[in-house]
């Protein structure tokens, strides 16, 4: 354009003119064609994943009032319901006052059978392509807890391995959680009962919780997550298991739609030694509160400060300490 | 008000004016930034699993050039700090090209955040729920959007003073620039912060992380400004002095030689102790379990790193040859150990101990190229217009004095 205009004699600039602006739209249509090529991809968004107003304006879940959680809900139980073509139950049970939940796992009785990870995906809705799972159970070295020891990915065709011993790790749902801190959305946070949940209407997918966890406990949804329509658990609550969107985070939530009405968490039901224990660690008559009191109990990486509400103990059953014998009468202070 | 409409509107024209190199060159950003946009796109659609993140390898190298980015963002300080408070004159006149800098580079910087969010139709959350002081990252959100507004503000107040034909009146622009050095200092800080606050990656938590970000950030920023302005003073009339080079080299020369004292200090530290803790470092440097895809790089980036800081040291560097290749050794080096260097070994191995490793896709390159792509064109844009804008070649008075100048551009000589 300049070019043109600066070759021509001062008098012929109207011609000029015109030619440049031509020039100019067929610059501006080129412009505009080479930007909606680039965005052409965008044609295989489905109606599902551009929000709806009402979506966009969903509130946070803390901010919501009882009308606007059951407006919310009905959207979620007929958009669940039409994609999986089944009847949703969809619920959100509270906290339980005075309860405080507390997970313990015997390291001496757990097999490595990962009966409990694919329990838990088939109760937690996790997507199945990619499959999402929530438990990691490591095959651990005798002699070593260094979980960099560990194999993520043993296979054989019979467990438990003699020489290994087995450490399921799911979310720790720590008294101090650091997922929760760097969150900047305040889309997860910590539940009276102990339990971080994540609000998936309102998590922003940044990772920056996934970073935080030292215990690997979060997963993100890279992508729209798969369920067979006839593999979905119809029941289901906002906070834990129903179905997640892409560029999410999930994790492990102890199961709160089954924990706060009374019943154990998948996992736990599933294990065919009895190493998984639940309960409430306030109510002193618990079995938690009990393994608590009695058996040797350590939690993973007490170092990072995150104070874990999920713990392992051995058995001391068969031990040659199991029966109290007297204390070494030598150098008394008596 | 209409005056202000008719400074951006020329701003605009201006941008489309230029001999058949700023053409081609701005055809290819913007094509690599279209293709930059197509990539987005799919991943907007079919989520991030185009990318080659994972759960174990959350971060990648959207990330990772945030992080760089931030460092470059920075520099503007170290142009800002010799003129206003020691009085330097020699790089008065090229101050702005620093701020400038700051600018694009920071939009650039907020793309990559954006490109790295599984659900950006959920940006406005950030606006409606804060989790102000507690997340590191709302930190980050206000240091960097408070850095480009203060940088907008003083480079866009001193233009337009220069197009109005006015003298700036130094209590609109000094004290934002005094600001503006503090903030620098701090979009870094806390950059670093936002990592060396998780305790579970032990690679990250570590003292030293935020110091050596600054130095770095202070060697490859005025490193990367020196390269522009000798292209600005190849390419367009702006005087740039030898002795504003000069000054500039001195600051990268110190800078880079702070970086590779801290960096001596983290390597010792932890290969010395070789507790638990060193696991990443020795993934970095030396591949774990036989996994070593970072391997080549970080010691490529050693290389040149020490390359750099030694042709700076020497006298061979007061040469504008040397010393441009001292820069761009320098600019690369920084990129990689910064960017790739600090964020992916942070997540290898695992908190459980696995080691999985990273490798980027193309869509990811994609994305990531054309970003810059499109931070590079908006910095030539900024430069296009300032440099005739501050000379006095495009003025108000000019434009309207002439009512048959068509295009405003005509006054500026181009070589």
């Amino acid at each position: 354009m300049k070019h043109a205009e600066s070759q021509k004699p001062e008098s012929s600039k109207p011609e000029v003119t015109r030619r440049g602006f031509f020039a100019q739209g067929m610059a501006a249509v080129a412009g505009a064609s080479a930007v909606a090529a680039a965005m052409s991809p965008l044609r295989h968004l489905t109606s599902g994943d551009i929000p709806t107003l009402e979506e966009f304006f969903q509130k946070h879940y803390k901010e919501m009032t009882a009308e606007d959680k059951e407006q919310v809900f009905n959207r979620i139980r007929t958009a669940v319901g039409k994609r999986y073509r089944t009847e949703v139950n969809l619920a959100d049970p509270p906290p339980m006052d005075g309860v405080e939940f507390v997970y313990g796992l015997n390291l001496s009785r757990c097999i490595g059978c990962r009966k409990c990870v694919h329990a838990c995906v088939a109760e937690n809705n996790q997507s199945r392509a990619p499959e999402i799972q929530y438990i990691r159970v490591l095959e651990m070295e005798k002699g070593s807890i260094d979980v960099e020891t560990s194999d993520h990915h043993y296979d054989p065709p019979l467990v438990p391995n003699p020489d290994k011993y087995y450490m399921p790790v799911q979310c720790h749902q720590c008294a101090d959680p650091p997922c929760v801190k760097v969150c900047p959305v305040e889309a997860t946070w910590q539940e009276p009962d102990g339990i971080t949940v994540i609000d998936y209407d309102w998590c922003i997918g940044c990772r920056y919780c996934e970073a935080a966890c030292p215990y690997w406990a979060r997963r993100f949804n890279f992508t729209e997550p798969e369920i067979p329509a006839d593999q979905l658990n119809p029941n289901m609550s906002y906070l834990s298991n129903r179905p997640r969107q892409k560029g999410v985070m999930e994790k492990c939530t102890y199961c709160l739609h089954r924990t706060r009405v009374g019943r154990m968490p998948a996992c736990l039901e599933v294990c065919p030694t009895g190493s998984r224990k639940f309960g409430n660690v306030l109510d002193p008559d618990s079995e938690v509160a009990y393994i608590l009191k009695h058996k040797r109990v350590y939690v993973l990486k007490e170092e990072v400060g995150t104070i874990p509400r999920f713990f392992y103990y051995f058995d001391e059953r068969g031990s040659r300490y199991a029966e109290p014998i007297a204390p070494a009468d030598v150098g008394g202070d008596a | 008000m209409k005056k202000y409409a008719t400074f951006l509107w020329d701003c605009w024209r201006l941008s489309f004016v230029g001999d058949w190199r700023y053409h081609l060159w701005m055809t290819i950003l913007t094509l690599l930034a279209l293709t930059g946009l197509y990539a987005y796109c799919q991943q907007f659609v079919y989520g991030l699993v185009t990318t080659g993140m994972t759960d174990q390898v959350s971060w990648g190298l959207y990330i990772a050039n945030f992080t760089y980015l931030v460092g470059l963002a920075a520099a503007a300080a170290m142009l800002v700090i010799p003129v206003y408070i020691y009085r330097n004159m020699h790089l008065h006149d090229v101050v702005i090209f620093g701020e400038l800098l700051a600018v694009a580079v920071i939009i650039m910087c907020l793309l990559f955040v954006m490109a790295d969010l599984g659900r950006p139709d959920r940006f406005m959350h950030l606006l409606w729920r804060f989790n102000f002081p507690i997340s590191m990252l709302t930190w980050d959100v206000i240091a960097l959007n408070g850095y480009l507004v203060l940088n907008l503000h003083i480079c866009g107040y001193l233009i337009y003073c220069a197009y109005c034909g006015r003298k700036p009146s130094p209590k609109f622009y000094v004290p934002f620039v005094f600001v503006a050095i503090v903030w620098a200092v701090s979009i870094h800080t806390v950059t670093a912060f936002l990592y060396v606050g998780l305790g579970g990656r032990p690679f990250w938590n570590s003292a030293i992380i935020a110091p050596r970000f600054l130095a770095s950030a202070f060697a490859a920023g005025p490193a990367f400004i020196i390269l522009t302005l000798q292209i600005v003073r190849r390419v367009t009339s702006h005087q740039v002095s030898d002795d504003a080079l000069l000054t500039l080299r001195r600051i990268v020369q110190v800078a880079m030689i702070i970086n590779l004292f801290l960096l001596v200090c983290e390597v010792f530290t932890e290969f010395y102790t070789d507790s638990a803790h060193v696991a990443s470092a020795r993934y970095l440097y030396f591949g774990l379990h036989g996994r070593n895809a970072l391997v080549p790089w970080i010691w490529t980036a050693v290389a040149m790193n020490v390359a750099a800081t030694s042709l700076l040291v020497l006298p061979a560097s007061r040469g504008l040859g040397v010393l441009n290749v001292a820069c761009l050794l320098a600019i690369v080096a920084i990129w990689i150990e910064k960017g790739m260097g600090l964020i992916v070994p942070a997540f290898v191995p695992t908190p459980l101990g696995e080691v999985v490793e990273y490798f980027p896709t193309v869509h990811e390159l994609a994305i990531c190229v054309g970003i810059w792509a499109f931070g590079l064109l908006l910095y030539t844009i900024f430069v296009r217009i300032s440099v005739p804008v501050l000379a006095g070649e495009l003025t108000y008075e000019k434009r309207f004095g002439k009512p048959n100048e068509a295009v405003p551009g005509e006054g500026v000589r181009l070589p």
